[in-house]
């Protein structure tokens, strides 16, 4: 009798280990193929970067090139016609820099006002900011366009640099949501020692918040870094031209796409966002995470 | 006696209060110059002739909304736009999460996943959708030939217009990054102790995720699904990169539609109204979103 329920006991132990060790088995079936799927448009694009051209429309597609081309990213870089990427990245560089400023300091402002200070209107203009989330920017251009036309700003960086010191939305939420988790004893603390609000942002909030502002500097690296719309509406000549508006056209270029030469340039292009992605994730997951937050 | 004593406290108040406006002016004057006033100024310059320039601009009333209603591509592009955002938001939604889920399992290695999931996220734009159209490529391309593989004879994806807009929807699933780790976040927020309680039950794992998790997760995939809607909207750069609203029209949604009106065919007043219009979707959707959401979303300490 003693026995059996020993017995027992040991099988049910045995089942419930078993069971978890199907558990793992199904998520790793499922986590392995997936991530296959999610880095096989990268392999695509380096493996076409590394191939002669007569290889790219070779049927079986091979992942991995015969011969590895090399020369593929200098040909690339500088073989097309009249656009100079190097040109094209420093203008890149300098308008995402700037965005990543000018966002960061606008935002941080409007962010300690929403999170720490009491005013009439708050409550009105936080739903503004909620409001403005859901508005589609792209939809906007039109009279956008319009008004930088007015300022004479057309075929300048100015109708990219000048916005991002005027606030984002989602960088003030998230940011807010961040400032509301600083406790308020340390506010109190500084307010007895007569810090003025000015100082209390300067000397503990931003201290605190580090991880929240590299998130948002990631984030806006990012966006800025990859964005096309922005540069193809308001820029024409080609040594005012960002990266990815300079790799669109290489597509169709002479009739007939280079694609070992585009897939090189666009490897490039990738890496800058790779890289921060790589360093920053732990930020930046952090970060993401905040926004869904609700608050 | 009263009057004395709030006198400073208001003195203070006041103070904050400027300060409150002085540092919310930035995004004030950005609200004023590059959303509020570009949207009302739209929906002016939606009631006139306007093409190039501001200068001696007709009044014309609806007739742009007219050409509108009248225009049987301008349907198919509300129709395509319909037809990918609701299939960006079911399926992306419900891929995010099904990640989110793998994601939270106790096994090792997930920071690596999580990072190898979220990549393509942080790449998006031009050069991976140059790399989608290779990989869309009917006869040379990987897809196809994998498919190829198993038995399969692969459509023809963004070259065809039937399967157009299933392709560029198959495309946004690989960039739900943020929508997945904020689904992870909530599922980690989700109290063990109703787990604990829902075993005590005898629940299964289909009844707890049905009972505790959707229930406790519904705030954030309220969230998810919201955000999700808006940016369905402005996926203009696989369009543009990818297929210019071809084959025919069949992935012409309103964000190319509009394009095309404002800078191709240059008629901003048309254009205009496509926005507004646009934004009425939009905010219809949303809307019937936070009715539907009253119904399905469960907020803590709700009585409801």
């Amino acid at each position: 009798m003693t026995s059996r329920k020993a017995k027992e006991t040991v099988s049910w132990r045995k089942s419930i280990k078993g069971r978890r060790a199907i558990g793992i088995i199904i998520t790793f079936v499922l986590l392995i193929p997936l991530g296959v799927a999610f880095v096989l448009p990268f392999i695509v694009m380096v493996s076409t970067a590394l191939k002669p051209l007569n290889q790219v429309f070779a049927f079986p597609p091979r992942l991995i090139p015969e011969t590895l081309q090399w020369q593929n990213f200098p040909d690339g870089w500088y073989g097309y016609g009249y656009v100079d990427f190097t040109t094209c990245t420093w203008n890149s560089l300098k308008i995402t820099v700037n965005n990543i400023i000018g966002n960061l300091v606008s935002c941080t402002l409007a962010a300690y006002a929403f999170a720490r200070l009491k005013a009439r209107g708050k409550n009105f203009f936080f739903a503004i900011v909620l409001a403005t989330m859901l508005l589609p920017n792209e939809a906007l251009v039109v009279p956008q366009y319009v008004l930088f036309n007015r300022f004479g700003w057309l075929d300048t960086h100015l109708p990219l640099m000048v916005p991002p010191w005027f606030g984002w939305p989602f960088f003030i939420f998230l940011l807010r949501q961040f400032f509301l988790t600083i406790p308020e004893e340390l506010i109190d603390a500084a307010k007895i020692d007569g810090a003025g609000h000015a100082r209390i942002l300067l000397q503990i909030f931003i201290p605190l918040s580090k991880p929240a502002l590299a998130t948002l500097a990631i984030f806006a690296f990012i966006g800025n870094w990859n964005n096309f719309f922005g540069p193809l509406l308001y820029l024409r000549t080609p040594d005012v031209q960002t990266l990815p508006v300079c790799l669109v056209q290489y597509q169709g270029a002479y009739g007939n796409t280079e694609w070992h030469l585009m897939m090189a340039v666009a490897t490039i292009a990738v890496i800058p966002v790779l890289l921060i992605f790589i360093f920053g994730q732990r930020y930046f997951v952090e970060g993401i995470a905040t926004s869904g937050v609700k608050g | 006696m009263f009057s004395r004593l709030r006198k400073p406290i208001s003195a203070s108040a006041r103070r904050e209060e400027r300060i409150f406006y002085l540092f919310i002016l930035p995004w004030l004057i950005g609200l004023v110059l590059f959303n509020a006033g570009p949207v009302f100024g739209m929906l002016g310059l939606s009631f006139t002739d306007w093409r190039i320039s501001l200068d001696d601009l007709q009044f014309i009333g609806l007739d742009n909304y007219r050409t509108l209603v009248a225009d049987p591509i301008f349907w198919t592009s509300v129709g395509n736009t319909l037809y990918i955002v609701v299939g960006r938001v079911v399926f992306g939604t419900a891929f995010a999460l099904l990640l989110a889920i793998l994601l939270n399992q106790k096994v090792p290695g997930i920071p690596f996943f999580r990072a190898v999931y979220y990549l393509p996220t942080v790449t998006a734009g031009v050069a991976v959708a140059l790399v989608w159209i290779w990989i869309f490529n009917p006869r040379l391309g990987i897809l196809n030939y994998t498919l190829k593989q198993i038995g399969i004879t692969g459509p023809d994806w963004i070259f065809s217009k039937q399967w157009v807009k299933p392709s560029l929807i198959i495309m946004s699933m690989f960039q739900v990054g943020p929508n997945m780790i904020i689904l992870l976040a909530g599922l980690q927020g989700v109290p063990k102790e109703l787990y604990e309680s829902a075993e005590i039950d005898g629940a299964g794992n289909w009844a707890k995720f049905r009972n505790v998790t959707l229930p406790m997760l519904s705030p954030v995939l309220f969230f998810v699904i919201i955000i999700s809607v808006v940016s369905s909207f402005q996926n203009f750069t696989e369009i543009r990169v990818m297929t210019e609203g071809g084959p025919g029209e069949s992935s012409n949604v309103l964000i190319w539609y509009l394009w095309e009106n404002a800078f191709i065919f240059l008629q901003l007043g048309v254009a205009a109204a496509v926005a507004w219009i646009m934004f009425v979707i939009l905010m219809a959707l949303t809307g019937i979103q936070f009715r539907v959401g009253r119904r399905w979303v469960y907020y803590e300490g709700d009585s409801g």
